[in-house]
């Protein structure tokens, strides 16, 4: 079942998308440059936070420290079911999506996109959000100071996302 | 946040190194992560593009309002607060819509007005400063994550040389629905618990 939503969505999504064009009478090809267009003008808008993050992760885990950390934090991890390689990437997600990025990238280098923590890295990368960023942009827009319970629900939320993501990466792989 | 996060990556991993006499697998490891960067970029260029052009093929022929519109008896329940005409149940749908096909482009400032909206509603909220239970459900389950297919994932993954890099989508899918979920309960029982901060 799961495998079979993960074969079906991208040509689902895609036909019901062009299809929804055609009906409207758009032309849809031109509209698709123009996305098109403006997606490698993200891509190349990103280029330089990767590299920079990229290279930052390179050398933590080059220079041994990235392991430290994990072996440190591998007690409490262990406790909570979480491998150890997945801690600093769980951490860093909390507070930013490139810098979160480009550790799971660093997992995919060396243990393998398809492999358990791979899978496990991809998945909780997928199901959820930057959410300390994400809590200080929305309510700095409107100054607002008493955020009340929306850290413990996104925390809440969070850790649900990743409790998910390892045990669909145990279930998947 | 990212200037005292990177800085503490680059400094953390180079003094590291220097302790532990590293520093030549440092130099080669920042060379090659430099390189490897751009290359991931170009993979990125590909599917990215692709999938912003169909993405835009919809924009243009009006999904995410067609798609917000069917969010309503969605956002009556999460939004008991908000009257069936108020006007921030519109940017609330288009933000939900646009996080679910992963436009986070359009998501941002249509979720920005809503918060600006939700404020000016002072029926919501005791004061300006304080977050409605509006605000506060809006904003978990926009954290909760909604996107239904993590494209720039799929992306890495190839590059990376997975053998099914869509193989997550069912899984994503899955725990996407998990974490939204629990934000909905968590939402729904802070409502209950503390309905007197209405007015």
């Amino acid at each position: 079942m799961i495998q079979w939503i993960s074969n079906m969505l991208v040509p689902l999504l895609v036909s019901y998308i062009v299809g929804f064009g055609l009906l409207s009478k758009r032309p849809v090809f031109d509209d698709f440059l123009a996305g098109a267009k403006e997606g490698m003008r993200m891509v190349a808008g990103i280029l330089p936070t990767l590299i920079g993050l990229m290279t930052a992760v390179g050398v933590m885990r080059a220079s041994g420290f990235l392991d430290a950390v994990s072996g440190y934090l591998s007690g409490p991890a262990s406790w909570l079911h979480l491998p150890a390689p997945l801690i600093p990437l769980t951490l860093v997600r909390l507070v930013s999506n490139s810098a979160a990025t480009g550790l799971a990238l660093d997992i995919f280098a060396r243990y393998g996109p398809d492999s358990f923590l791979g899978m496990a890295a991809s998945v909780m990368m997928s199901s959820t959000e930057t959410v300390f960023y994400c809590i200080s942009i929305y309510f700095g827009s409107v100054h607002v100071t008493k955020t009340r319970y929306v850290l413990p629900g996104a925390l809440f939320a969070t850790a649900a996302g990743i409790a998910a993501s390892i045990y669909m990466a145990f279930f998947t792989k | 946040m990212l200037n005292y996060l990177w800085g503490f990556m680059i400094l953390a991993g180079m003094l590291w190194g220097a302790s532990n006499d590293s520093l030549e697998a440092v130099t080669q490891e920042l060379l090659d992560s430099a390189a490897g960067a751009v290359s991931l970029g170009i993979v990125m260029v590909g599917i990215m593009s692709f999938w912003c052009g169909i993405l835009e093929i919809g924009k243009r022929a009006g999904l995410i309002d067609w798609l917000a519109e069917k969010l309503g008896p969605v956002l009556t329940f999460l939004f008991p607060d908000l009257e069936k005409d108020h006007p921030a149940r519109l940017p609330i749908a288009v933000n939900m819509v646009a996080n679910m096909l992963g436009l986070g482009m359009a998501a941002t400032p249509a979720g920005l007005e809503a918060m600006r909206l939700l404020q000016q509603d002072e029926t919501l909220s005791v004061n300006k400063n304080t977050a409605s239970n509006a605000m506060c459900t809006f904003l978990i389950i926009n954290i909760s994550s909604l996107q239904l297919v993590p494209i720039s994932m799929i992306a890495y993954r190839s590059q990376y040389g997975s053998e099914n890099p869509a193989r997550i989508l069912g899984p994503a899918l899955f725990a996407t629905a998990c974490s939204t979920l629990a934000a909905v309960i968590f939402c729904k029982l802070m409502e209950i618990g503390k309905a007197v901060s209405r007015k």
